[in-house]
């Protein structure tokens, strides 16, 4: 934990009251999210609009351009371009978030495990579905992710992005040609739909709505908890620092 | 045994020069991709090895596989493979009918046991014990069993006796399974397409005759020689796909122009054959060459893939006909509207506490 805020600069401070000042001395915050995750938050955040816009654009083109002849125009080969390009980034940026998931600290590893045996865990799911239900008039404190986003991670980001990691290389891989060390790799994921890659086109495209819809869900429940929980949200991703609103415990 | 004639004698015998016969050798290597110095290698396997009994039955098919195989472009793929083939058993082409044609079958599995390459065009249905495709008076999965039995290897001629085709499609009522699904102890080579080029086919028996072993098989068991590549991969029509330039409908300028068929359907990105190299009819043209988007004929399951036409096709796991952009929109639009709906009571909910907490304050005061 930070130590807390000096209320030094506060006391020539015309706009606070004494409340403030009480309020300002009493807030803690607790260093969370480390740069090398809160870069790969971003970064990967840009790289799955990219995908997203991209990824959309090549299932349905948009309308033909005749620019010029076709050996002098590239508009499809470009949105091609830019979706394998910000495949990579978000593949080498998952890796990299697996790396810090190891090295970095404690909070770091919340996205890729779900203590499904801790009793007390599943409780406090349950507490964040009724506060989301309106059944609690009073949400809890929580450092890290709250259970409910720790579960939801889970499912649309790891397993999500792993998904989509993997058949999106297997159809990459497609393009290097079949001795390539890549469909070495991932020709597998064609075996197991029943050998059809127009399959794999299919699921990939499927995994897309997935992830806009964690997109739709994450951004949303972002700014309410900002606004409404007891807790930062939104700057935390920025600054790493988790503020609390108030002192009282739990 | 009695001593077999080589390919070479049999060509010879109907009459094809010595030329005729090395021009087929090095179009076939061309075809197998190996370079001009197998050219002597094939001749040589030609003339000296005694030619490979094939044994050809017909289960659940439309012959479309016998019929593109005997218009191989050179005229020695008919002329001699063929009729090497129809003197043992294949009832399409064979000379003998009935009773006599069931016993050349169980002469040349006799006579040739364990050495013989089994060629199995359409598949078996195994529903209701096979009975929905007789041959000879009994299920053709009972002959193809017997016959796969002795067999040094099985080539599955076709999408139907490599993935089932239109019979094993959606609700597959017949059951009918494809041939590697039936046959596990044997080595099995796909050649998959409905039908198969006649090259490819005609490509992977010599290859089979010259190196005395199968030709090298990608991950589903065709060769890879053939398979290895999608029509994409090569097709005349690529740089159109690069610029973004495509036929929206099909009467439209851009189709006239010969523009990429991607759009309007075309499974050429999604499918391994050599179509848009080897091409059909004497190298004369294929599908997108005439203007029609690649139907995928020779993937797995390619009628249960969604339309033809369609790009991004329907999913038939949902019991509606919705692609993955409709399903993902309506789920998406569901999340979002709840999205909204939960942001507004929050909103409420916000106002409400903030004037309960006023009141209470107002009280404590």
């Amino acid at each position: 934990m930070s130590a807390p805020t000096t209320d030094a600069p506060f006391l020539t401070e015309p706009d606070a009251d004494a409340a403030d000042l009480a309020s300002a001395t009493r807030q803690t915050s607790v260093y969370v999210y480390e740069a090398p995750l809160r870069i790969w938050h971003w970064v990967n955040a840009a790289a799955i609009l990219v995908l997203c816009l991209t990824g959309y654009l090549i299932g349905s083109p948009p309308p033909t351009m005749i620019i010029d002849e076709a050996t002098h125009q590239f508009v499809f080969g470009y949105i091609r371009f830019a979706h394998f390009a910000a495949g990579w980034v978000l593949v080498v940026g998952f890796l990299g978030r697996i790396y810090w998931a190891i090295f970095g600290n404690h909070h770091a590893r919340q996205l890729f495990y779900l203590p499904i045996f801790n009793g007390r865990w599943w409780k406090e799911v349950w507490f964040e579905i009724k506060w989301y239900l309106f059944l609690e008039r009073a949400p809890k404190k929580y450092v890290g992710h709250n259970p409910l986003a720790q579960l939801a991670m889970f499912f649309f980001i790891t397993l999500g992005v792993s998904f989509m990691i993997v058949t999106g290389l297997a159809l990459y891989s497609e393009g290097l040609g079949q001795d390539s060390t890549l469909y070495k790799m991932f020709g597998w994921v064609f075996t197991m739909v029943g050998g059809n890659s127009h399959v794999v086109h299919t699921i990939h495209h499927l995994g897309m709505w997935w992830i806009i819809i964690f997109m739709i869900i994450h951004i949303y429940v972002a700014i309410r908890e900002d606004i409404m929980s007891r807790q930062s949200i939104v700057s935390t991703m920025i600054s790493g620092h988790r503020t609390f609103k108030d002192d009282r415990p739990d | 045994m009695s001593q077999i004639e080589t390919f070479y004698d049999v060509m010879r015998r109907q009459g094809i020069t010595r030329r005729s016969f090395l021009k087929y050798c090095s179009l076939t290597a061309s075809a197998l991709g190996l370079g001009p110095a197998f050219v002597p290698k094939i001749a040589h396997a030609m003339e000296t090895k005694p030619r490979t009994p094939v044994i050809w039955v017909n289960g659940l098919e439309c012959t479309c596989c016998s019929e593109s195989f005997i218009r191989g472009s050179h005229p020695l793929a008919k002329d001699v493979v063929l009729s090497m083939i129809s003197l043992d058993y294949s009832h399409t082409l064979m000379a003998a009918a009935g009773h006599a044609a069931e016993a050349a079958l169980e002469d040349t599995i006799e006579k040739y046991k364990g050495n013989y390459i089994l060629a199995v065009e359409g598949n078996p249905p195994l529903n209701e014990d096979g009975m929905y495709c007789i041959v000879g008076g009994k299920p053709f999965v009972e002959q193809l069993r017997h016959a796969a039995k002795d067999a040094k290897a099985v080539i599955s001629w076709g999408a139907c006796a490599s993935y089932g085709c239109v019979q094993a499609a959606k609700p597959n009522p017949t059951q009918a399974t494809p041939v590697h699904k039936v046959i596990t102890d044997k080595p099995i080579i796909k050649v998959p397409g409905c039908p198969p080029i006649a090259e490819v086919m005609t490509g992977v028996i010599t290859y089979m005759l010259t190196f005395d072993r199968l030709p090298e098989l990608d991950r589903q068991g065709r060769p890879a020689m053939f398979y290895g590549q999608r029509i994409h991969d090569k097709c005349y029509r690529r740089p159109h796909f690069d610029a973004g330039q495509f036929v929206e409908q099909w009467d439209d300028e851009n189709a006239r122009k010969g523009y990429c068929l991607y759009k309007v359907g075309c499974k050429g990105p999604t499918t391994y054959n050599a179509c848009s190299t080897v091409r059909w009819n004497e190298g004369t043209s294929f599908p997108i060459q005439s203007g029609h988007g690649c139907i995928g004929c020779s993937e797995d399951g390619f009628w249960d893939q969604g339309s033809f036409y369609d790009r991004v096709t329907d999913l038939t796991q949902f019991g509606v006909e919705a692609n993955a952009d409709q399903v993902g929109m309506a789920a998406a639009g569901v999340v979002g509207g709840g999205v909204a709906l939960h942001a507004a009571v929050s909103a409420l909910k916000a106002a409400q506490k903030k004037s309960q907490d006023t009141v209470s304050q107002s009280e404590e005061v």
